[in-house]
């Protein structure tokens, strides 16, 4: 008896970032409203974090509503169907139910069911762990269109008497979609993780803990100064590595979108690149704030709307954050 | 061979001037970082790590709270040098 020979997935050489959506908390909300209870000031603030408002969701408006309608803009200016949509990912630590996930609900929401969904959990790295898979699975020939989300509603995990990071953090979701390419359009991918510093960005406790009455509701707190020398000095290597892996230069880049945690490390990681002039640095934390995996797509979204870059352009972009984990790639701006 | 700590103060001023601004000659060793300098941690944590890698020295991440005045941040580094 002859074995048949198996079929496998047919590989497609190269991907691209089709579109971009984006959503942002309905609510602005500004240093004055929040000093108080971290006995601070607006200029305090914006001199440490350089956050002039942060946009938080309302008590309505939740986590997966933001996603659909980031993901409904992105589906349209990909001008595809939702039913082409053959994988969605959805980065995000805001998710408040241990299962389902996210995912498998937006999946449904926007159209695209039956659509294998599933969450990643990786922080202000998601985005990019997303767009690394999302490539992966595209020219694999796993799925022809991906939907990767980043959305995070972390004023659900905040406390406002905390000076580490709360003040810092934002709400709101960002979209792609990753589709096949005649031309090169996402580099090889720079990633990793140092679960050394586990407990550098993390939650106060755990849900047991909570569930035991041995905590109060878990928040998310960092030692600031650790992640800020490791997201500079460690990410300037990354960012080097990343545009080395993907045969560019600086000067060739048109923007560079980090992770939008703190102006002071976006400004210090500018200074250790020795970027050129003609590079786009995002700063969409000044009226946006922290927003964890949705800031990268958040911030690219900016200054394509703004007129700031063009599509067509190279984009490095680098997340990196709780784990801590870090991605980093350029891409061709949608 | 080791700095000695004239040495490591002008070299440590020159730090604190490219991140700060502040003058070279005002970064004495009796100055605290916070309340004399009106250095902040964010500054405070970016100047050590360009005094490492000047001084070739390692500054763990929980010294850097006991490093109150220039004198303090110029004894370490002078000690750490071996």
């Amino acid at each position: 008896m002859n074995q048949p020979t198996l079929k496998q997935f047919e590989t497609v050489k190269y991907s691209r970032i089709y579109s971009l959506g984006a959503s942002r908390g309905e609510l602005v909300v500004t240093n004055d409203d929040i000093a108080g209870p971290i006995d601070s000031s607006d200029e305090w603030i914006r001199q440490r974090t350089g956050i002039i408002t942060r946009r938080r969701a309302s008590k309505t408006q939740s986590l997966i509503d933001m996603a659909v309608e980031a993901s409904n803009e992105a589906i349209k200016g990909a001008g595809i169907t939702p039913q082409e949509i053959g994988a969605v990912i959805f980065s995000t630590i805001t998710h408040p139910y241990q299962t389902p996930s996210a995912a498998t609900l937006l999946a449904d929401l926007i159209g695209a069911n039956p659509a294998p969904a599933f969450d990643i959990s990786a922080a202000c790295a998601g985005y990019c762990y997303g767009i690394a898979q999302a490539d992966a699975l595209v020219r694999s020939g796993v799925a022809k269109f991906v939907l990767v989300v980043g959305g995070e509603k972390l004023s659900d995990f905040i406390d406002p008497t905390d000076r580490s990071i709360s003040f810092l953090l934002g709400d709101g979701a960002g979209a792609a979609i990753v589709g096949p390419s005649d031309t090169p359009g996402i580099s090889p991918t720079v990633w990793g993780s140092d679960g050394s510093h586990w407990s550098s960005v993390s939650m106060t406790s755990s849900l047991l803990e909570f569930r035991d009455g041995e905590s109060t509701w878990p928040t998310i707190r960092q030692d600031g100064l650790t992640v800020f020398k490791w997201a500079v000095w460690e990410m300037v290597k990354v960012a080097k590595e990343a545009l080395e892996v993907a045969g560019v230069k600086a000067e060739d880049l048109s923007a560079l979108v980090t992770h939008q945690a703190n102006i002071r490390i976006i400004d210090e990681l500018v200074k250790q690149l020795a970027l050129p002039e003609s590079v786009a640095v995002a700063r969409d934390i000044v009226n946006t704030g922290n927003t964890s995996a949705a800031s990268v797509p958040l911030a690219m979204h900016q200054l394509l709307k703004d007129g700031t870059v063009k599509s067509g352009g190279l984009a490095l972009e680098i997340g990196f954050g709780a784990g801590l984990a870090f991605a980093a790639q350029v891409v061709v701006l949608p | 061979m080791a700095l000695s700590q004239e040495q490591v103060l002008a070299g440590l001023a020159e730090i604190v001037n490219e991140e700060t601004g502040i003058d070279t000659d005002s970064v004495k060793m009796e100055k605290s970082f916070t309340n004399d300098l009106d250095i902040d941690s964010i500054s405070m944590m970016t100047i050590v790590v360009n005094a490492e890698e000047k001084f070739s020295v390692k500054i763990p991440d929980e010294e850097v709270a006991n490093l109150l005045t220039v004198a303090d941040a110029v004894n370490f580094i002078t000690a750490a040098q071996g």
